[in-house]
């Protein structure tokens, strides 16, 4: 990082400017939110006192517009879709930590398992499968979204990137872009330009009892195979052989290469990895928002790029942790400073919380929340 | 040598390659989408044009791989990765009905297999001439990689030339008719349109005369370039253009944009309109990303900021959707203010990303249009700027009196401000303000160490940038007459990046070609409009693989040896130098 | 007359210390080379001194102004300009236009102006392409102007980097290895080169060079680095007898530098 007074003067007070306004903003908004419920007439003193020795938890006047339920509710939706973001987070930065690029296309490797997937489970569901073995028919629509996303990333790969890995970084970016396109039209092309409404799945419809807080079952499946996958990859960059060659050649390329290390395989297999992870993710999205469609990757990617930078890009945990935060912060931000700030139909700018964090932490921020794990010589 | 066995494991490997690029093109929906559009008139479509191209490509391909220049290898090769291909397709044909493949692949219809198999009943007598055809395409494509390389690149054009003519023949023989009936002799067209041109399509005839011509002119132009380089191997002094051809070649082209309203026709004004709104974009696109080197994809805000301010400022119906009332300001009064409230944009914008680089500059920039874009459809701006109802009754240009309304009017206003962009992107590439852009974009730290200014540079790029832009969305809103913010998608950003890397990268020329095939085209065939972002897609790919530097690259600046002459007579001392 | 000093210069990187309390004084006109092993901070000390890196500790001087910390494009419009260890041109701009940039400093002209083209602004880019011709000329590379920078051969492009450097008439120059790469016989002719720069032109020459010979053959002035620090400065003749310095060197220069030039 360089420091220039001269620059420091000017521009930086501008920086410094957007950060104040924008903390103001939260913390004003959520205060104002978290206190609209403070009955006419009545001093800060009583309502403060009212609040914090209330017993009764499900008390509106103290939180706002709604109930601690409700809020408990947002918070748990947040952790499912944060689980998504957290998984296709990891395709970002895998491929970031191994070629230095953003692969813009990725969520669109996310959409073509989801969508392929899509087929299997309604015609598991039409045949009755799920529901007799909804366990093993789950699995399969996974396995397929799985293997249609790494198809898919494997041949982007090879086609689209592999012969620019040496070219100045913008052109593998717009090759990405240009692949991200080609692919959301391909599969409008081949599936359809509707909306398809993936089965529900008996087993997980209604509610389970989670230490004690009844949680809807397809939430807590969601957010539970979300953390399996992120450990099993975990293991799995730390612990294999295939691992290690991973993050020797995220070091340095050349290095890994002296060393005996295939280093385009290992650039398959991470982008292959990062895909699987993604087309799980699909899956899961698939059992949380019921619809998928050819576009249904853009939105979802963007984020998961910003829960990965959040993270620190490059930074396998923090990815994760970065999802998780975004998809908490995205399920509770509107209803908490948004509404405090008088914006009628908060739920509409929801995708703005993401952007704007997203833009905030790549100008004020951008090895991430939690540091990167790379060297960054190369960034 | 191991070299002259005939190499199977090749044909294989190509024939596969060509049945799945025939899948892809089949279940895509590029081969049953374009039945009505005839290439040559009651012979072939447009459809099944992509059938025979394909076939004719991977015989080729074939050939090249498998020839060692012996015809019998060659033609062996292409008939079998002809066959090869064509096989996948009839597994595709013969598999779709039992399989009831249409409830997933949408496109695997009846219509598709009406394409291929030629609508006979039942399909499967259609499957022979299918193969026919393909195995006969694939061998004219191995025959003609075995042409020399002159009448090989002479016949390709020719090809190439009656497809382009004939998928827009009704096009063009409007356009014949139109020129005509300016020069007052409708007869002659009539006759004239007769021979080439069918109800759809080129007419046979027509399409032979085509494929002739263009092979006597490519063959005629390659000879001509042979005598040229011998001429200038010999020593010959470089022929100059004469003063007197280019000013005719100015005045030719002053009179055909004047007159281009007329010889068009009203359908393809409007598209012309459009072209030359993009090419606006586009100049100012090409100074950000073309010049300074930054990449912004989020350059549709400012044609969304140009057009909301020109709505807000003109709109005499205000109150419909809005709860502000009318200004009531003209066009011309509002569009200095849009610009500027542009080009103010453009700085708010550009100061936060002023330390970033590359791809994060790429994203945010993004992330910039992406919030403008859902703010603009929000109820929480709704009582501003109206919201998804978004704002109507927008005033049209007045000149002199004339409230310029259809596309014919407005493509004046359109291309001056077209013009404008283009004389002060080249009145600045080649200036101080240009050289520092490209300095920075080849390496910023060297820049400012030669003393640039990289703060005032890149807020310079991003003004002039979201200038152009602005501008393009005040005329875009005045055009219409009513906006909504669905019209500002990332999409258009993409469109606008696309043009300026299909022409070329911080060419100027390259805008305006790139922004007519990529704007243009499409709007012609309309059964693309579905398929438009596949072919860009695969156009950005295909482009930074195999040629990105563009169709008409931007060509280094001649300085040195331009001003030679001249430097002799004065003849400074050198010893004088700095 | 001393033209820039540097006084206790102190730059660290996180824990690594790069430039430990280094101070040189440059004497106007001279020739003042900056020696040492590899990573012995030299380039660091120059990103200091050009504005690359603002030093956290010390001072740096140039004709009585005082430029730490101000940005690189002050410092340069200030009288220093600089090349680089590993070329860097502006790879896809023509020669004439690199050293169009490099006039940077000297030009005032508006992008109004240019839009309207203004008289002035006529005149100012016709003295620039003439000057730009002229220091075309200047580094023995008429008629290559209108090639790509990339397209260059080696010793072209270190030539040009040096025009484009003089072409914002710096009264200091500082030089990263400007022989790098070079045979012997490209070498002695920058070796002369630079020397001409120096007597023609009257500027003051700071170079960074791992070739003895060049070192010894035209320094007025040399500072020896290691590990960030000052180990040793003086005369020619006085370095090459340094025991520290040949310490420092050992297994590295020695043997070039035991050898008289």
């Amino acid at each position: 990082m360089r420091l220039n007074l001269k620059n420091l003067s000017i521009v930086d007070s501008l920086l410094w400017l957007i950060r104040v306004v924008v903390i103001v903003l939260v913390l004003w908004g959520s205060i104002a939110g978290l206190t609209s419920g403070r009955v006419d007439g009545e001093g800060w003193g009583q309502f403060f006192v009212r609040c914090t020795t209330s017993t009764d938890v499900g008390t509106i006047q103290c939180m706002g517009k709604y109930s601690a339920e409700t809020w408990r509710d947002f918070f748990i939706f947040g952790l499912a879709q944060g689980g998504i973001y957290a998984l296709i987070a990891l395709g970002y930065t895998l491929v970031y930590g191994v070629l230095f690029m953003i692969n813009f296309a990725h969520g669109e490797v996310f959409m073509s398992g989801a969508f392929t997937a899509y087929f299997v489970a309604a015609s598991f569901s039409d045949s009755g499968f799920m529901d007799q073995n909804p366990v093993l028919a789950l699995g399969v629509v996974m396995l397929v979204s799985m293997v249609t996303s790494t198809i898919v990333a494997v041949l982007l790969e090879r086609i689209a990137y592999r012969p620019l890995r040496r070219a100045p970084r913008l052109v593998p970016l717009i090759t990405a872009i240009g692949a991200s396109y080609f692919l959301q039209y391909t599969f409008r092309g081949l599936y359809g330009s509707g909306k398809k409404v993936y089965p529900d799945v008996a087993i997980l419809t209604g509610k389970w009892m989670v230490f004690g807080i009844p949680i809807l079952k397809t939430q807590v499946v969601v957010f539970v195979a979300a953390v399996i996958l992120m450990v099993g990859l975990y293991y799995f960059v730390q612990k294999t052989k295939t691992g290690k060659a991973m993050r020797a050649v995220a070091e340095d390329k050349d290095v890994a290469m002296l060393m005996g290390i295939d280093v385009d395989r290992v650039i398959v297999i991470t982008f292959a990895t990062g895909a699987a992870m993604a087309g799980a993710a699909g899956v899961l999205y698939g059992l949380l928002f019921k619809q998928v469609d050819f576009i249904m990757g853009f939105i979802p990617g963007i984020k998961a790029f910003t829960a990965a930078v959040l993270g620190g890009i490059g930074n396998i945990p923090g990815a994760m942790v970065g999802g998780l935060f975004l998809g908490i912060f995205e399920s509770v931000g509107p209803s908490l400073f948004l509404e405090g700030l008088g914006v009628p139909a908060a739920y509409q700018l929801k995708d703005v919380i993401a952007f704007t964090m997203l833009v905030l932490v790549l100008i004020f921020r951008p090895s991430g929340i939690m540091g990167q794990n790379l060297s960054d010589k190369k960034a | 040598m191991k070299a002259q066995t005939f190499d199977v494991k090749s044909v294989f490997k190509l024939g596969g390659l060509g049945g799945f690029t025939l899948l892809y093109l089949s279940l895509v929906g590029l081969v049953s989408n374009f039945v009505t559009r005839d290439v040559i008139s009651k012979t072939m479509s447009l459809s099944f044009a992509f059938v025979i191209i394909t076939t004719f490509l991977f015989g080729y391909l074939t050939a090249r791989r498998t020839s060692r220049r012996n015809w019998f290898y060659a033609v062996g090769g292409g008939v079998m990765s002809g066959a090869i291909g064509i096989a996948c397709l009839i597994i595709l044909v013969l598999l779709t009905a039992p399989l009831n493949l249409q409830a997933v692949f949408v496109n695997a219809s009846p219509a598709l297999i009406k394409v291929l198999t030629f609508g006979k009943e039942p399909f499967t007598a259609g499957l022979l001439p299918l193969t026919g055809w393909a195995v006969v395409s694939s061998l004219t494509g191995a025959m003609v990689y075995m042409l020399p390389p002159n009448i090989r690149r002479a016949v390709i054009a020719g090809v190439v030339a009656v497809i382009a003519i004939g998928t827009l023949a009704q096009l063009l023989s409007d356009v014949v008719e139109n020129i005509f009936a300016l020069l007052g002799n409708k007869r002659a067209s009539g006759a004239l349109l007769k021979i080439f041109f069918a109800k759809k399509g080129l007419s046979v005839s027509g399409a032979a005369i085509i494929f002739v011509l263009t092979i006597l002119v490519s063959a005629f132009s390659a000879w001509r370039k042979q005598i040229v380089a011998a001429k200038e191997q010999s020593g010959a002094a470089q022929t100059q253009t004469p003063k007197e051809i280019k000013i005719a070649v100015w005045i030719v082209s002053l009179l055909v944009i004047l007159l281009l309203p007329n010889i068009f026709g009203s359908y393809l004004s409007e598209i012309v309109v459009t072209v030359a709104i993009y090419t606006l974009m586009g100049f100012g696109l090409n100074i950000v990303v073309g010049f300074a080197g930054l990449l912004d994809l989020g350059y549709v805000a400012f044609f969304a900021i140009g057009a909301y301010t020109m709505a807000l400022l003109t709109s005499n119906q205000m109150g419909q959707t809005t709860e502000l009332v009318n200004t009531g300001l003209s066009f011309w009064a509002a569009l200095p203010i849009s610009i500027g409230v542009a080009v103010l944009w453009g700085i708010i914008l550009g100061v936060p990303v002023l330390r970033m680089r590359g791809d994060y500059l790429a994203i945010v920039t993004l992330g910039f249009g992406e919030i403008i874009r859902v703010l603009a459809l929000s109820n929480f701006l709704q009582p501003k700027i109206g919201g998804a109802q978004g704002i109507l009754g927008i005033a049209k240009p007045v000149v002199f009196g004339y409230e310029l309304v259809s596309s014919q009017q407005l493509y004046y206003l359109v291309v001056a401000a077209a013009l404008l962009a283009a004389y002060v992107s080249w009145r600045m590439r080649d200036s101080r303000a240009g050289r520092s852009w490209m300095a920075m974009r080849e390496d910023e730290d060297v820049a400012e160490a030669m003393g640039i200014n990289l703060i005032k540079t890149k807020l310079l790029a991003f003004a002039t940038g979201a200038a152009f832009s602005g501008f393009a969305g005040a005329i875009f809103a005045a055009k219409l007459g009513s906006i909504y913010p669905a019209s500002f998608n990332l999409l258009v950003s993409i469109n606008v990046l696309s043009l300026i890397i299909v022409g070329g990268i911080g060419s100027l020329p390259g805008v305006v070609i790139g922004a007519v095939a990529l704007v243009g085209l499409p709007e012609l065939l309309r059964e693309f409009s579905e398929f438009r972002m596949l072919i860009f897609g695969a156009l950005l790919v295909g482009m930074m693989l195999f040629k990105p530097e563009g169709f008409w690259p931007a060509a280094a600046q001649k300085r040195e040896l331009h001003e030679f002459e001249s430097e002799e007579v004065e003849a400074h001392p050198a010893s004088e130098a700095a | 007359m001393t033209i820039l000093s540097a006084k206790h210069v102190t730059k660290r990187f996180g824990g690594l210390v790069a430039v430990n309390d280094v101070s040189v004084e440059i004497a106007e006109q001279s020739i003042f080379s900056v020696i040492g092993p590899n990573g012995a901070g030299k380039t660091t000390f120059f990103n200091c001194i050009t504005g690359f890196y603002t030093p956290e500790e010390g001072d740096i001087i140039f004709r009585g102004e005082h430029i730490r910390g101000i940005p690189a494009d002050h410092i340069t419009r200030q009288g220093i300009s600089r090349t680089y260890q590993n070329i860097r041109l502006f790879a896809n701009m023509t020669a004439i236009e690199n050293i169009l940039v490099g006039q940077e400093p000297q030009l005032k002209s508006h992008w109004l102006g240019a839009i309207f083209n203004t008289p002035g602004t006529r005149r100012e880019e016709e003295y620039a392409h003439k000057e730009a011709r002229r220091m075309l000329r200047f580094v023995s590379l008429r008629g290559m102007g209108d090639h790509l920078a990339k397209n260059l051969p080696y010793g072209a492009q270190r030539r040009l980097e040096i025009a484009r450097a003089l072409a914002s008439r710096p009264k200091l120059l500082l030089l990263d290895e400007p022989t790098a790469g070079m045979n012997p016989n490209e070498t002695a002719e920058m070796t002369d080169f630079i020397k001409m720069i120096r007597d023609e032109l009257g500027i003051t020459i700071l170079l960074i060079e791992h070739d003895m010979r060049v070192v010894m053959g035209i320094s007025d002035w040399i500072t020896v680095l290691d590990y960030g620090a000052k180990i040793a400065e003086g005369n020619p003749e006085e370095i090459r007898r340094n025991p520290r310095v040949i310490e420092a060197y050992l297994g590295t220069g020695a043997a070039g530098l035991a050898k008289p030039a």
